[in-house]
């Protein structure tokens, strides 16, 4: 429970999260996972529930849920139990979606979260268990041609392998609620156990929101459904406390039910409940048999664990003394945290690689909504271009040049540095005659300059190299200019 | 728990069957008759028995994750009631 308090309220948390797992073959079929293809191509005879077949547990399924439990310090189920939770839906072909309930793959575990102000909360899993995906509805498309629409059924997903993880309801407010699903986000990506791409549904999150006065029960509970993206997660759980906190006030009651969140009009609405429709009638699948995972097969996966998100904030604060906020921040995704650590490779310096990443790259990154993954400079591009920083080709402004053309495809950074002449003079002969130059152009200036103290002399030689600078188009190394006019300008 | 004829109304409602009013009561009568065996099973004393979710003491075989089923589109959308643009047709469904 948190112990922040809004007007006077606390807010409780709890989130299902579901995950899709990154096999290429669904959870009870040797159908293939594959998105984007012809509507329906994917839909074998099992995944669309024909009599007379029977499903068979995918392997790598099985290991992924064990990989997450681990990862999360859970207790495995070493035997686990499929069931069928029965209810109609026309994206539901079987009538029923097998999942587990009653002895669940993994157990209860738990997940450090960091907040903005640097601390850290412990959010605890209750389990998390496996299940089967189910196909698309597609409302917009269809029509029977008499103003009547009809829904299309798009069963390629129906049998994706998920994992559902259930947390305790431990955060207290949207911004616990966004790290923890970001923290999840990372150690699934990390792991290798889901692609992590949000835009196609490979996560999505339910959210159990109540609000109560401090000291007093649990508020009733209402669930808000399907929310597909962080900042969307987050909008709605702020529009729904404050509905919450809004109708006790008014001294109206919270109702039980199940929300719809809408992202492009940031409002919510109650979905149609029907008396009955939890009454799933779970039971135990009688076409699967209970899963058994062996500790010979746990200890192999354990001692294949890749490093996890916490493991690799250790190490950047280790290895590249950086701090545990940057490190935080550039460990928190996979794909950051690859990008990253390229960069730092090639470029032979994680310090630099490390502003570049959380300063001009994000900024230009969430300027134009990408990912990092689909970045136009690459981590090989911008590992060059700190080489070039580090050996005083280029200074840290042309940098920032050379990057902008870079994002903008004009080739890699070498390549942009030689064809715009924007090397750092380096010969001293040539920068001597600019800095005479601009001696001889200044006499006022100069006699300034030596009438002045020590104190003054460092201001006033700021003219000079303005005027050294704008002569060599910015291509002068600045230190060198500043040592330069140092010694000439000394009376 | 006694079943009755609203309950067996509510659960064939539950699972989509389609049992008349007059069916009702003999149904209920029947279906209480079972529970009572089960009543009867439930004195057993099984404290020291595990629980059992599937009666062959065997483990659920698991398969490699390759690709192996067929492409059955064009097998399965014409015996659909209704299908458009490789999409099966259902009544719209409003949420």
């Amino acid at each position: 429970m948190s112990s922040s308090l809004h007007n006077g309220w606390e807010v409780v948390i709890g989130l299902e999260v579901h995950v899709q797992l990154a096999t290429r073959s669904k959870i009870f079929s040797g159908a293939s996972t594959a998105t984007g293809d012809e509507p329906n191509s994917h839909a074998s005879l099992i995944d669309l529930g024909m009599p007379g077949t029977l499903p068979v547990v995918n392997k790598e399924a099985i290991r992924n849920a064990v990989r997450f439990g681990l990862a999360i310090n859970a207790d495995i189920g070493r035997r686990s139990v499929f069931e069928r939770k029965n209810y109609f839906y026309p994206d539901l072909p079987k009538g029923y979606q097998t999942t587990q309930l009653a002895e669940p793959i993994v157990g209860a575990g738990e997940v450090v979260i960091r907040l903005e102000d640097g601390t850290e909360k412990t959010v605890r899993i209750h389990h998390a268990h496996l299940e089967e995906d189910a196909g698309k509805s597609l409302h917009e498309a269809f029509s029977d041609g008499m103003g009547h629409g009809q829904t299309g059924i798009d069963l390629n997903r129906a049998g994706t392998p998920l994992i559902e993880i259930v947390s305790e309801p431990d955060m207290g407010n949207a911004e616990e609620a966004v790290a923890y699903a970001r923290k999840l986000h990372a150690i699934v990506t990390s792991l290798g156990i889901c692609d992590g791409d949000m835009s196609q549904g490979n996560m999505r999150f339910d959210v159990n929101i109540s609000v109560r006065r401090p000291g007093e029960p649990l508020g009733t509970r209402t669930e808000t459904k399907n929310l597909n993206s962080f900042r969307f997660m987050e909008k709605a759980i702020k529009l729904e406390v404050e509905r919450q906190i809004d109708v006790l006030e008014d001294g109206g009651k919270i109702v039980q039910e199940t929300r719809l969140y809408n992202g492009d009009t940031n409002t919510a609405r109650s979905m149609r409940t029907k008396e009955d429709a939890n009454d799933y009638r779970y039971f135990p699948c009688p076409d699967l048999l209970p899963v058994l995972v062996s500790e010979e097969e746990i200890g192999t996966l354990r001692a294949e664990l890749p490093e996890l998100p916490d493991a690799r904030e250790a190490r950047y604060v280790e290895q590249y003394q950086l701090s545990g906020y940057d490190a935080g921040l550039l460990s928190g995704s996979i794909a950051t945290a690859r990008y990253f650590e390229a960069a730092a490779e090639h470029g032979g310096d994680a310090k630099l690689a490390a502003n570049w990443v959380m300063g001009e790259l994000a900024a230009k990154l969430n300027s134009e909504d990408k990912d990092i993954a689909d970045s136009p400079v690459s981590a090989e591009q911008l590992g060059q271009l700190i080489l070039r920083l580090k050996d005083g080709t280029i200074s840290s402004k042309i940098a920032k040049q050379v990057f902008e053309a870079c994002w903008n495809g004009e080739g890699d950074p070498d390549a942009i540095i030689e064809a715009k002449g924007l090397k750092q003079m380096s010969d001293t002969g040539e920068l001597e005659k600019i800095v005479d130059q601009v001696i001889a152009d200044s006499p006022a200036q100069v006699e300034d300059y030596r009438n002045a103290d020590d104190a003054k002399r460092k201001k006033k030689i700021g003219y000079f190299v303005g005027q050294v600078m704008k002569a060599t188009q910015g291509k002068a190394n600045p230190q060198q200019v500043n040592q330069l006019l140092q010694q000439k300008l000394a009376p | 728990m006694a079943i009755d004829s609203q309950v067996v109304a509510r659960v064939a409602h539950l699972a989509r069957l389609r049992v008349d009013d007059d069916e009702t009561g003999a149904l209920s009568e029947r279906l209480n008759e079972i529970l009572g065996m089960v009543d009867q099973l439930q004195q057993a004393d099984v404290s020291d028995v595990e629980p059992l979710a599937h009666p062959l003491e065997v483990s659920q075989p698991l398969r490699d994750d390759r690709v192996t089923e067929p492409d059955v589109r064009d097998k399965v959308l014409p015996i659909a009631p209704a299908s458009e643009e490789g999409c099966f047709l259902v009544p719209r469904v409003i949420e």
